[in-house]
């Protein structure tokens, strides 16, 4: 039965695909995001955390119907971006990117912001003190002190990107070899006749990818904590 | 020449403070609470004060009326804190070229030999602050912070987290420190034994005030250990 079919294997690849691209994004403007929710204070503060954990409480489908309004082409963000830069996100593979990306987002954000908040303020202040301006004091302490919460972040929103299923299907649908990720793929083949063996290879696929990921990011905190600590 | 007139309001607490120091080591002397640290925070420029000046040999770090605040990074004063914060994520030299690169001064070996040699750090470059005992660590804290090459280096209660045999082993170093690194220094103690080995001149702090100025002299009568910082 494990014979993968080259329908699933373009499902499996694009799987990866965006998930990789959702989650390289996503983590330099959520350790942006996480730093300044962990070390600023500025007006509207609790709006902005609260606007970044909505798709975590939201109905799935619709953050997905909400991304197709505003990305979509004839939304008001995604027609400047086709008309201007030549982007577009509706039905096409980085619209699934998009859409893992905004609902794995709090999920990405919240380690980071934790292991900010843990680094000790007062190594800041030496840092300060020995002539690092704000931003070499961000990325020679802070950064590489939260540097386990980090990867943990990628690793958790690397794992519901790829599983991401409802935002997805309603933002760019299930279009084979463009957006049908494994999860739609799976939703597809329940709703075939025999479609059984297949369904069952790719969840035994998407469960290998899950714990494969879930090693890896425990290997790697180990990793970083042995070379933080220093033993 | 230091030159510090500040007021601060800390809570309840009100620190105001007035001084000049010419010496090379100021000897900033207090009962714990009394804002020896928040003092010299100000100087470091990590706190700002609500009212007043600070400069040295004429450089304005801190005039609030004129609104100039020199932040902490431009003003090129070391800090020892009591609780080294070494970057843990360095090792020692690393740490000790910290400060260097942050400044992107040139790189200096035989300052940094001598420095190295005046601590007697050698043996511990390798490793990594976790591996290093406090004294060990509290003395690569000073030598980052010599090798940035500041104006004035302050010292809070560097002696303060070690027990009376490592105070002992580091006492000879800063005697050292002083007599050959040419940097001004203001030291903060609780402990007028140690001032009386180190300070060449003392400033006296109570609740937030400055209640004596002068020379080491000023000590006399002074309790050797405060026994309310004790009991913290």
């Amino acid at each position: 039965m494990f014979d993968i079919s080259p329908t699933e294997w373009t499902a499996i690849e694009l799987s990866l695909r965006v998930a990789t691209v959702a989650t390289l994004v996503a983590t330099p403007i959520g350790i942006g995001v996480a730093w300044l929710l962990a070390r600023r204070d500025f007006w509207g503060k609790s709006l902005i955390d609260a606007l970044i954990y909505l798709p975590l409480v939201l109905p799935p489908v619709v953050t997905g119907y909400l991304l197709l309004l505003t990305f979509g082409r004839r939304g008001l963000v995604g027609a400047w971006l086709a008309d201007h830069l030549g982007i577009v996100f509706a039905f096409r593979w980085t619209g699934a990117a998009l859409a893992c990306g905004v609902m794995s987002f709090p999920l990405l954000v919240r380690p980071i912001r934790l292991s900010i908040e843990a680094v000790d303020r007062k190594l800041e202040q030496a840092a300060a003190t020995l002539g690092a301006a704000p931003w070499r004091v961000f990325l020679t302490v802070t950064l590489p002190l939260a540097l386990p919460g980090v990867l943990a972040g990628m690793v958790l929103g690397f794992a519901k990107a790829i599983g991401e299923f409802g935002a997805t299907i309603t933002f760019v649908s299930n279009i084979p070899g463009e957006t049908q990720t494994i999860s739609s793929a799976i939703y597809s083949l329940t709703q075939t006749p025999d479609g059984d063996a297949a369904a069952l290879r790719l969840v035994v696929v998407s469960i290998a990818l899950a714990t494969t990921a879930l090693v890896a990011s425990e290997l790697f905190a180990r990793r970083a904590t042995r070379r933080l600590h220093g033993n | 020449m230091l030159h510090v007139d500040v007021s601060k309001q800390l809570g309840e607490f009100l620190l105001e403070a007035s001084f000049k120091s010419e010496g090379r080591v100021t000897g900033l002397f207090g009962a714990s609470g009394a804002g020896k640290t928040s003092l010299i925070n100000m100087i470091a420029g990590l706190v700002r004060p609500d009212r007043g000046t600070i400069s040295i040999d004429g450089d304005t770090l801190d005039d609030i009326a004129a609104c100039i605040h020199v932040p902490a990074y431009r003003r090129r004063i070391g800090y020892v804190f009591q609780d080294a914060r070494l970057f843990p994520h360095l090792s020692v030299t690393d740490n000790l070229n910290y400060g260097r690169r942050m400044n992107r001064l040139a790189d200096d070996p035989a300052q940094r030999k001598r420095v190295v040699e005046l601590l007697d750090i050698g043996h511990l470059l390798e490793r990594r602050p976790g591996q290093l005992s406090g004294g060990e660590r509290q003395r690569v804290a000073f030598g980052r912070a010599l090798l940035s090459k500041p104006r004035l280096l302050l010292l809070d209660e560097p002696l303060g987290a070690l027990d009376e045999g490592r105070k002992l082993e580091i006492l000879p170093y800063l005697v050292r420190l002083r007599d050959e690194a040419g940097i001004p220094m203001v030291y903060v103690s609780h402990d007028a034994a140690e001032l009386r080995q180190l300070a060449t001149q003392i400033v006296m702090l109570k609740s937030g005030h400055i209640t004596a100025f002068g020379g080491v002299k000023v000590l006399t009568g002074a309790p050797s250990s405060d026994p309310i910082s004790r009991c913290e």
